[in-house]
């Protein structure tokens, strides 16, 4: 086999990534013209570009940073509520659907991006597992702040309130958007797959670029070895910091994504659960690899559903567990892990891993 | 090729500097002045006091536990100075913390070798240039012209780099999986990619053999030679410390012992003491 | 008054929580592992104790007793078969092991026991001497006050299994093994200590105690679901973190002081509670970033 340059290696790499990505865009949107794609699958299709986001944005931070974060639904969820609000109420100054979309996902990414910042200048002063208590702290008390939250919009502009809907004082015609426990009731679906297609992409472009630039470097480099990266000139801070609100920013635009894809949401969809979930796609997908992410992102998103389809819906949850245990058992058991590279070795020859961005 | 290595003429005695002759009345790279830190109760290093002229190579030995890492990781602002001053080309260091250390100028190696393993040794020596070859972070995601231009830059500068130790061929190759002297070589090379002024060597000549060190030894002093830079190293191998050190610093349970050249050092009674042990106490002669 | 009887609720609710985080910081202190399905081992032991009495008409104490039977089995099994192979793994792996382990056992309780929540029963009433009507707790100040039962034995429970852990790990040979494979495993071995066998003891003793908090938590709350344990597992594992991961007496610490200020948060606003208690934690660890009784590790460069 020649050999590739590691450069040439990273750039094969990365056209294969995105060319994955394209390729099941154009297929699924071939069988969706054909319709033979079913409802249930079908609704599925912006949740899971919406999920591929958030494992892209959160592998970023636990796979490339090296930290554990178990708030990530916090960032996306305050994305979906932003991006809600403002779809709302720019209802009237921007009719067009995808414009609108567009800026409500810019908006919630940037707040997403300074609630990252807000939550990392703290928390990123911590190691460990005290760092992944505190992000799982974070996500809950955004929780609990959205779910008291009340926001409506008459003609003078936004109100808030932490009291209830009559505080929110709107005048004529003014409505409430957001109503605390009940979140979105009134909202106006707006994701399209054709949306998701292009976010996923763009997450794709930023992660992929960033990792295989100066600052990505910067952040591998504190992940491997801290206290050699200081030595070299790094500021620890600085990019675990760009990481952290980089990966929020992703979150965000996720979260609208998703939010947008229904009439109705509420503050208890992105709870700790939701944060486990995007998890176990990026731990399942490689620590580090991005088209892993995707792959595990789509096929678990999915996999409920098929569950559903072949009538073991009650098992459906059961059956994830033991395939999530017997996914991690056997890929990180030292025996059976030799017995898997053992057998790869037979069937593809001699093909070496290497670490490192890939 | 290096110069032929001279031995130069020191300061007189009284002074106890180690600074060489040819650096007096310029600029001191380093400068330390009742410099010591406190675990706890413990006094680690206490009263280190050592001027390092700009372009020497000093050494800085004593048995084990002496302190001697310590005053590594003190003038790197791994561990905060309890007290003192550290005085770096002139300027004090004070409330730096590791990262500005680095980048006012003192890069070092590490005894237990710190290499990013998981990523290639190319991006290694690349993450030491971080702070020469500069771009901000949006260039990079968006693939401007200005990233292309830097890395390309990057990219020769580290091969460059590598080039000093003949290591070019081995740029893709996964730092983790270089063995073990390649290893240690790789941390100068990223070290240096910092640009210092002043190099820290945390036993550089360890687990190496003779021939190796001898070859050590040379790569040293060409590297002060091309680079213009000081440097000062922590080392067991009395051969290496006794062949390229000017000045050598003696560390026995955190103070200074003595100080000055080779000839010096070996001929002190409190080193041969602290080496070997008390005479009286220890009983029998060795 | 009310503030009285808000501390007497935060002691007892934290003494289950107390309970539980020593427990997880056993585990933890020794695989160090995040069990995350811990809460979930306490969620069984409710049940297991709930059909014992209910169905079988058993005492409750031999259904606590058999919780933890059953719970110590459990928490053995789950070590041998899910987390043991996986013992050289990077910790991520293990935490993604434990929220499938997790899944399974609450999916697991949702098809054998439905998702409708069990009215737990109220074991500790006792008739008054006086009048000889049942009644679940003590009257002070005219009825100013009440302190259930319950809350008087979960707290002298939590205080029992205190001291009794700290003797345990501190004057016995097992203790003392234990404490060897918390600092170092590989050293631990060559001193001819079965560290498998160890890790095996922590489990059955945190999956025990996890039991006793189970059938506790739904003696004061009485509604038992197969979420039940999940919350209250989060919560105790914020208040090993709070009190220091790993030290016993900071999991007991760290879980009272959760369960105060939990109590007085709900008294001010229900819906922010848990808001107001994962701000604490996250003031406590800005401050003290290990925790409050937990040791600064320094890394040796």
């Amino acid at each position: 086999m020649k050999q590739l340059t590691p450069s040439r290696k990273k750039l094969v790499n990365n056209s294969i990534t995105y060319g994955i990505v394209i390729i099941a865009y154009i297929i699924i949107q071939i069988l969706n013209a054909g319709g033979m794609i079913s409802p249930a699958i079908q609704g599925q299709l912006v949740p899971i570009c919406a999920y591929i986001t958030m494992a892209i944005s959160l592998n970023l931070v636990v796979g490339f940073s090296g930290e554990l974060s178990l708030g990530h639904a916090g960032f996306m969820s305050v994305g979906a509520f932003s991006g809600v609000v403002v779809s709302l109420s720019l209802q009237q100054a921007i009719p067009s659907g995808p414009v609108r979309l567009a800026v409500a996902m810019l908006v919630g990414a940037v707040l997403a991006g300074l609630a990252g910042f807000i939550v990392g200048v703290p928390v990123l002063r911590l190691q460990g597992d005290y760092l992944a208590i505190v992000t799982l702290a974070f996500g809950e008390i955004i929780k609990n702040i959205i779910n008291i939250l009340y926001v409506g919009v008459d003609e003078n502009g936004l109100r808030f309130s932490i009291a209830n809907e009559m505080a929110l004082g709107l005048g004529e015609g003014g409505r409430a958007i957001l109503k605390g426990p009940m979140g979105v009731t009134t909202n106006v679906k707006l994701s399209s797959f054709t949306a998701g297609f292009i976010l996923v992409l763009i997450a794709l472009t930023v992660v992929l670029n960033l990792v295989n630039s100066r600052a990505g470097r910067a952040v591998m480099a504190l992940r491997d070895n801290r206290i050699a990266a200081e030595s070299v000139g790094i500021q620890v801070t600085k990019y675990k910091l760009m990481a952290f609100v980089t990966s929020a920013v992703l979150a965000g635009a996720a979260g609208a994504l998703y939010a947008m894809n229904y009439s109705s949401i509420a503050a208890k969809k992105f709870d700790f659960n939701t944060s486990i979930l995007v998890l176990v796609f990026v731990v399942l997908g490689g620590l580090g690899n991005i088209r892993g992410s995707i792959v595990a992102a789509a096929f678990l998103t999915v996999l409920p559903e098929f569950l559903r389809k072949l009538n073991l819906d009650q098992y459906r949850m059961l059956v994830y567990a033991i395939v999530l245990i017997l996914v991690m058992l056997a890929t990180n058991n030292e025996s059976s892990r030799i017995f898997f590279s053992s057998l790869r070795q037979k069937l593809f020859g001699s093909f070496k891993r290497k670490g490192g961005a890939r | 090729m290096a110069k032929k290595f001279e031995k130069p003429k020191m300061v007189p005695v009284p002074s106890h500097s180690i600074v060489p002759e040819r650096d007096l009345g310029k600029l001191p790279v380093l400068e330390c002045q009742h410099l010591g830190i406190d675990f706890g109760g413990l006094t680690a290093v206490n009263e280190f006091n050592i001027t390092i002229g700009p372009s020497e190579i000093a050494g800085l030995i004593g048995p084990n536990g002496a302190g001697k890492t310590t005053v590594f990781n003190l003038l790197t602002k791994v561990y905060q100075p309890t007290r003192g001053t550290i005085l770096l080309n002139g300027k004090d260091t004070h409330g730096m913390n590791t990262a500005q250390v680095n980048q006012a100028g003192i890069a070092r190696t590490f005894q237990n070798i710190r290499l990013f393993n998981n990523l290639s040794v190319e991006d290694n020596v690349k993450i030491g240039l971080h702070n020469q070859i500069r771009y901000p972070m949006w260039d990079g995601i968006l693939r401007l012209p200005k990233y292309w231009k830097q890395e390309k830059l990057a990219h020769e500068s580290a091969l460059e780099l590598l080039s000093i130790f003949g290591m070019q061929d081995l740029a893709s190759h996964e730092a983790g999986s270089l063995p073990y002297g390649a290893q240690r070589r790789l941390e100068i090379v990223r070290a240096l990619a910092t640009n210092p002024s002043l190099l820290l060597l945390d036993e550089p000549a360890a687990g190496m053999n003779p021939s190796e060190t001898a070859e050590l030894m040379e790569n040293i002093v060409k590297i002060r030679d091309t680079f213009h830079i000081a440097i000062m190293l922590i080392e067991h191998d009395m051969s290496l410390v006794m062949g390229i050190c000017e000045g050598i610093c003696v560390l026995n349970f955190g103070q200074i012992i003595a100080k000055g050249t080779a000839e010096e050092i070996q001929a002190n009674p409190k080193v041969i003491e602290a080496y070997l042990g008390s005479q009286k106490k220890g009983g029998g002669k060795r | 008054m009310s503030l009285l009887s808000n501390l007497i609720n935060g002691i007892s609710l934290g003494s289950v929580y107390a309970i539980i985080a020593l427990g997880y910081t056993m585990v933890y202190g020794i695989a160090k592992m995040l069990n995350f399905a811990h809460g979930d081992v306490i969620m069984v032991g409710a049940y297991i104790c709930f059909f014992a009495t209910q169905n079988f008409g058993l005492h409750p104490v031999v259904g606590a007793l058999l919780a933890m039977v059953v719970c110590t089995a459990l928490g053995v099994v789950i070590e041998r078969l899910a987390y043991k192979p996986l013992r050289q793994a990077p910790s991520l792996a293990v935490l993604i092991t434990a929220i499938g382990v997790s899944y399974f056992l609450q999916n697991s309780a949702l098809l054998l026991w439905k998702s409708d929540p069990k009215v737990f029963p109220t074991f500790f009433s006792f008739p008054d001497k006086a009048t000889g009507e049942m009644k679940t707790g003590i009257s002070l100040f005219d009825g100013g006050l009440t302190i259930t039962y319950v809350a008087i034995f979960t707290v002298l429970m939590c205080v029992i299994i205190m001291v009794g852990l700290t003797l345990f790990t501190g004057k016995t040979k097992m203790g003392k093994a234990m404490r060897a494979c918390s600092e170092d495993k590989g050293a631990a071995q060559l001193m001819g200590i079965d560290v498998n066998f160890t890790i095996s003891m922590t489990f059955a003793i945190g999956s025990a105690l996890a039991a006793i908090a189970g059938v506790l938590l739904c003696s004061s709350y009485q509604t038992l679901m197969p979420t039940t344990g999940s919350l209250p597992g989060i919560k105790a594992f914020t208040a090993a973190v709070f009190g220091g991961i790993g030290s016993i007496p900071g999991a007991f610490l760290g879980g009272i002081l959760l369960g105060v200020i939990e109590i007085f948060a709900k008294a001010f606003n229900t819906q922010i509670s848990d808001a107001v208690v994962f701000a604490v934690l996250i003031v406590v660890l800005l401050v003290k970033p290990t925790g409050l009784l937990g040791k600064t590790i320094h890394e040796k460069v």
